[in-house]
């Protein structure tokens, strides 16, 4: 088999708004020590979709800094997001000018709410959502664990709704398990938990709840070793979606032994 | 006001003074700016990336030059 496992007798193909993507993890680009650092991550991670934001070029630096100058966009698929958006507004504008690039029509859509903890602001998100699918942008939707707005995303056209596992950058994993699970039952479209990972247990288990993906960033820019990291994140993907796809046995607290109790010595 | 033989723009939320009679694409040039790598909303419309030699930069423009970076 191969690592990803996608694709491989083990697992299903992860499609989303109609491609299949060879790796459940997608990994963003920021906050990295150095790009050379990042890249070298990113490849570790086996991702292939990234993501990117939308910034103004800084005319003062003497030297143009884009992430297009590290990251090879033959190599990897971009997704543009529109993170530090606080309307469906603004979340709009970045999307179209990230459209404008010329890469491709997706959007990973993120309007905030509250500048504290990072949560979306779901009204806007769902206005959002349903302009720029209308324009024919392919939606990814940040969200919180809550079933019905996952619903409504969903409604709106969405092709991928992504749950959060915990706020943004916070490491604390998944708090809330059973609303991620009837998130994933509900839906059709892909659910892609966003945010929150810490560490490989964690991403873990985000797959163990029957999730198609997880998306992480700080997890792996954060960690001491970060190319280090995404390998383990990589291995722990495929773990948790081998570990949901296999099906646990019952827990039970209540010890039964493994060996036989017959053919015991007198 | 803006030098003599300049027109002032608002470049990236600061005004700047610049040759005047440049069109986009001659301004992204001046700015050292490689134009496949740049997105440009001119007075918040998208200016699409193959009208950047035709449209002039006019005094009183204000132009965004956004570009991806790294992000989650």
């Amino acid at each position: 088999m191969t690592m990803t496992a996608t694709g491989s007798d083990l697992d299903t193909p992860f499609e989303i708004g109609g491609r299949t993507f060879g790796s459940r993890l997608i990994v963003g680009t920021g906050k990295y020590r150095s790009n050379r650092v990042m890249v070298d991550a990113i490849r570790a991670s086996g991702a292939e979709m990234v993501t990117v934001a939308v910034r103004r070029v800084d005319l003062d630096r003497t030297k143009e800094e884009g992430i297009l100058h590290h990251l090879d966009p033959s190599e990897f698929f971009l997704l543009a997001n529109t993170a530090g958006c606080y309307t469906a507004d603004d979340a709009a504008r970045y999307a179209r000018l990230a459209r404008a690039a010329g890469f491709n029509e997706w959007i990973k859509l993120e309007v905030i709410g509250d500048e504290s903890t990072l949560l979306p602001d779901v009204h806007a998100t769902l206005e959002a959502a349903r302009s720029l699918a209308s324009e024919g942008f392919k939606v990814m939707a940040y969200t919180n664990d809550d079933l019905v707005t996952a619903l409504r995303l969903e409604d709106a056209g969405c092709v991928a709704v992504m749950p959060l596992a915990s706020p943004i950058g916070s490491g604390l994993g998944v708090v809330n398990p059973y609303f991620i699970r009837e998130i994933k039952r509900r839906l059709s479209v892909p659910v892609i938990v966003d945010a929150g990972v810490g560490t490989a247990s964690d991403a873990c288990v985000t797959m163990e709840q029957g999730v198609d993906g997880v998306l992480m960033n700080t997890a792996l820019a954060a960690a001491d070793d970060p190319v280090r990291m995404a390998h383990a994140m990589r291995h722990a993907i495929v773990s948790g979606r081998l570990a949901y796809l296999a099906g646990r046995m019952p827990a039970r607290e209540i010890a039964v032994p493994s060996s036989p109790r017959e053919g015991m010595l007198d | 006001m803006s030098e003599v033989g300049t027109i002032r723009v608002r470049l990236n939320g600061k005004d700047r003074d610049v040759d005047p009679g440049l069109s986009v694409r001659g301004l992204l040039e001046a700015l050292n700016l490689h134009p496949s790598l740049v997105v440009v909303e001119l007075n918040r419309e998208i200016l699409e990336r193959e009208r950047y030699g035709d449209v002039p930069v006019r005094a009183g423009d204000t132009l965004e030059l956004v570009h991806f970076v790294g992000g989650g």
